[in-house]
């Protein structure tokens, strides 16, 4: 590692840890933070890297979401009776339970939609350009759709996720609680699809990106990096769905599971805004879009979406690059790509 | 549930009816967007927000107390210019660049339309009362709204005259000349820049007319116009680009499905059902292809 | 010596298209077989044909004695039976040295592999690979800023990191600059008699194939018209009247 790369990470590690005490007051809005990074970093794997824009990503998120609180409650009540009851009012976890269930919970919203994206892998990723991004679109809806006619998880009302146990310190030490939970699952996102793009992995989807039918012809499996890639995207965003969820403490099927109008396209916008294709691209995509959101959203009070929508036109049409990839254009060199004229002009020869 | 098909073979005739007459308007849709997607190569998320407006402008004659019928002449000579000036502004930065950026930014344009309609006409589920009334058929067993009759018959007129324009004006003409070959068709004098407008007015102008369609037939929201572009977008990849009777047969299918999937497997389930359609039918095509060692792109 | 590729009565037709009407042909284990015929005869479709891009209506496809007809792609590029394109296809994002790495042959894509670490060797086997095409000073820039000639090398170049028991090529002199032609034709004779690599060529440059191949198949019209050495296709009437378009 460089000694610039150690500052910087540095900088950021003490930031994440301090944040929580230097601005209490944002200590909800820097976790989302967090989760909205994990969003953007884990969609460039399709987006960016690969070349797949994937509308559909969300779906890992809320499942993730559903299965994370479902295993909470479902490992010591019964699951229907906690729903139809509204939850709490009716059954208690313990403290002891409530750590046990969650642990549990994170775990499988990992699981889980890693092996739902194996499984939809195949059929889905054989699609190529915006036939993919459409069929994603469909699924996304598709799954919010049918969450919300399950009558076990709640349906279109949705359900509670266990509270926060009594007895062991307030809403502060829960706050700080997810806090870190989401920092430090954003750091180990952060630093898996680091190394995982230093890999041969990363070569090939970056080849798949730039021309897919060149890498079959040499011999590459091309749907198995795709389907692998997929694969860690949805376990990440799994786990942030879960994360999500017993921060907000409520889930609901369209507007905060499967909520493709807004963390479903916030992540795409993100990545774009922060140059897609780049490592860090997403995590500045991710912080420059929510200080934006959150700095203009009760500014522009009741129209938010028309804000949404007229910052999406513009980001695509003018900055498509994003923030990074416009400073790759300009100063090539500060990304690894030393170039020097006499290489450029070179005449190639052959004796 | 509980089989209700077999139980009710009445019902049976009413959902076929319905969705034949659901379809046709579906079919009109497509057609706009194969016509833009053919000719300018851009997949239009906001097709189905396009339709709401339209469907808007025949609400808004309803609460002035024209009849909401006449929106179907208004409503297209109003989308046209939205359709155009939207292209003036935004479509012609991103027409003939990578299809994604399309897609994004007229998903900018679908959430934006989507708030400001809201805004203007509220959240709230609204009808226009045609006052057409209804044909009964089979002794009052399956009832037929005349409004609906009406509209997939205005549909049809309307597909019927675009065809011909599309074949005899010389407009018609250098849009096909363009959606063959945009290149060719520049070279040769071909203004694609007014082409492209226009085709963005006329898709749009077809939206206008479905939509306040779908005024007098079914109910307005704000935010029920995706499922259209969905439904668009997906009796287009099965009928393919500019073929008219198969847009049309692979509408009347998707209204009839959905109608079915509505009674079957009940109304929360019908735009699920919808979408669901939609990845099964890319899914397949996506594995019968590849059997040919083709790819869906 | 045996016969690496054999074709055998292939037929491939698109819609009304015979784009190959029985074509049959043999490439002996490392020799350099030229393939020549005017535009259209149905060259590349050959080429597609062999390596998988699409099955083919009638007939089989043997590389070294296993029928490949019916595998995919990547399997058919595993045999070690690899292409390069007439119109180029580079990963043009990617820089030289990247394209290279990439291309180089995985054991298999096992999630061990797929994960492992690029090893150091290859950059280095990748730099000799470019300095053999002229590259090396070209090797940090991105692929797409290359010249069509020069992204041909590269391609070149990319299918030889791959190690393949044979390369068909599709039009390697193609938009070259001449002054490099004899060049090429150097390398390819080093690729095929170093390396040991069968070579298959299409080429309309009759000057380059005279001078490469041991054996020509000339292609018109989807069929088979001549086969033979390059003295005895120079002299076939039949040959001259297919590129003259005398019937």
């Amino acid at each position: 590692m460089s000694k610039k790369n150690i500052i910087i990470y540095s900088l950021i590690l003490v930031f994440g840890l301090s944040a929580p005490f230097l601005f209490p007051a944002y200590k909800l809005q820097i976790s989302i933070l967090w989760v909205l990074t994990i969003l953007a970093l884990t969609w460039d794997i399709q987006g960016g890297q690969m070349g797949y824009n994937s509308f559909g990503n969300i779906l890992f998120f809320g499942v993730g979401m559903y299965v994370c609180s479902s295993v909470q409650i479902g490992m010591f009540f019964p699951l229907s009776e906690w729903t139809a009851s509204g939850g709490e009012k009716t059954f208690l976890h313990t403290t002891s339970q409530y750590f046990q269930g969650f642990t549990y919970g994170l775990i499988f919203a990992g699981i889980v939609p890693a092996i739902v994206a194996a499984l939809i892998g195949y059929g889905i990723l054989g699609l190529r350009g915006h036939y993919f991004a459409i069929c994603t679109l469909g699924i996304g809806i598709a799954a919010g759709e049918i969450a919300g006619g399950i009558e076990l998880i709640g349906a279109g009302q949705g359900m509670t996720v266990p509270p926060w146990p009594k007895g062991i310190g307030g809403t502060e030490l829960r706050s700080q609680f997810f806090y870190y939970l989401c920092f430090l699952t954003v750091c180990v996102t952060f630093f898996v699809i680091r190394l995982i793009y230093q890999t041969r992995f990363g070569l090939v989807i970056n080849a798949i990106r730039d021309n897919e039918d060149k890498a079959e012809a040499m011999g590459i499996h091309t749907m198995r990096y795709k389907i692998i890639g997929w694969v860690v995207s949805a376990f990440f965003l799994g786990i942030a769905g879960g994360l999500m969820g017993n921060m907000i403490g409520y889930i609901e099927p369209t507007e905060i599971a499967f909520a493709g109008s807004t963390y479903g396209v916030f992540m795409v916008l993100m990545a774009i805004l922060g140059g897609k294709g780049t490592l860090w691209g997403p995590v500045i995509g991710a912080a420059v879009f929510h200080v934006f959101k959150e700095g203009f959203w009760t500014f522009f009070l009741g129209w938010q979406y028309v804000a949404l929508g007229a910052l999406i036109i513009v980001i695509v049409i003018f900055f498509p690059e994003g923030i990074l990839g416009w400073f790759r254009e300009k100063y090539p060199e500060n990304f690894g790509e030393v170039v020097d004229e006499v290489d450029r002009t070179a005449q190639v020869e052959l004796t | 549930m509980d089989f209700l098909i077999f139980k009710a073979p009445i019902l049976m005739v009413q959902a076929s009816m319905d969705g034949i007459l659901l379809g046709v308007l579906f079919a009109l849709v497509a057609y706009g967007m194969a016509l833009q997607w053919g000719v300018m190569n851009i997949i239009n998320i906001a097709q189905g927000e396009l339709v709401i407006m339209g469907g808007y402008i025949a609400y808004f004659m309803y609460t002035a107390g024209i009849p909401p019928a006449f929106g179907v002449i208004v409503s297209p000579i109003i989308m046209y210019f939205i359709g155009w000036s939207l292209y003036k502004t935004i479509i012609n930065r991103v027409v003939e660049r990578d299809m994604f950026i399309s897609i994004l930014a007229t998903f900018g344009i679908s959430i934006l339309t989507q708030q400001l309609m809201n805004f203007v006409f509220g959240a709230d589920v609204v009808v226009a009362q045609s006052n057409f009334g209804t044909t009964m058929l089979f002794d009052y067993s399956v009832t037929l709204p005349n409004a609906k009759i009406f509209s997939a018959l205005v549909s049809i007129v309307f597909a019927v005259a675009l065809v011909l324009y599309m074949k005899k004006s010389k407009l018609g003409r250098a849009i096909r000349a363009t959606s063959q070959n945009q290149r060719a068709a520049k070279i040769l004098g071909v203004d694609t820049e007014k082409v492209y407008a226009a085709t963005f007015g006329i898709n749009a102008a077809l939206c206008g007319v479905a939509g306040s369609l779908i005024a007098i037939t079914f109910t307005l929201h704000p935010y029920i116009g995706l499922p259209y572009t969905v439904r668009s977008f997906m009796i287009v990849i099965i009928a393919g680009l500019g073929n008219l009777p198969a847009v049309a047969l692979s509408g009347i299918g998707l209204g009839v499905f959905e109608e079915f999937a509505d009674y079957i497997l009940g109304t929360e389930f019908r735009i699920a059902a919808v979408f669901l359609l939609l990845v099964v039918i890319l899914v397949y095509r996506r594995f019968k292809l590849s059997r040919k060692r083709e790819y869906l792109k | 010596m045996g016969i690496i590729l054999e074709v055998d009565q292939v037929y491939k037709h698109f819609g009304g298209v015979k784009a190959n009407e029985n074509v049959s042909l043999n490439v002996e284990e490392g020799s350099i077989v030229g393939l020549i015929g005017p535009n259209g005869s149905g060259k590349t479709t050959l080429f597609n044909s062999i390596v998988g891009t699409h099955p083919i209506d009638q007939g089989s496809i043997y590389f070294e004695g296993k029928e490949i007809s019916s595998l995919p792609i990547p399997a058919v590029a595993k045999l070690g039976l690899l292409r390069t394109f007439q119109q180029t296809r580079i990963y043009e994002k990617l820089n030289c040295i990247q394209n290279m790495l990439v291309s180089s042959k995985p054991e298999n894509d096992t999630v061990f592999n797929i994960f492992a670490k690029v090893p150091h060797n290859l950059t280095e086997k990748s730099e000799n690979l470019l300095k053999f095409v002229g590259l090396y000073q070209k090797r940090n820039l991105r692929a797409g800023d290359l010249s069509f000639g020069q992204q041909k090398l590269l391609e070149l170049a990319m299918a030889l990191i791959n190690e393949p028991k044979m390369l068909l090529l599709d039009e390697p002199t193609a938009g070259i600059n001449p002054t490099l032609i004899n060049g090429i034709i150097d390398r390819l004779i080093k690729v095929n008699k170093e390396f040991g690599i069968t070579l298959l060529v299409i080429e309309h440059n009759m000057r380059v194939i005279m001078s490469l191949a041991q054996k020509i198949f000339c292609l018109a019209h989807g069929q088979l018209l001549a086969e033979g050495s390059p003295e005895q296709i120079k002299n076939d009437h039949r040959v001259i009247d297919a590129y003259l378009g005398v019937q």
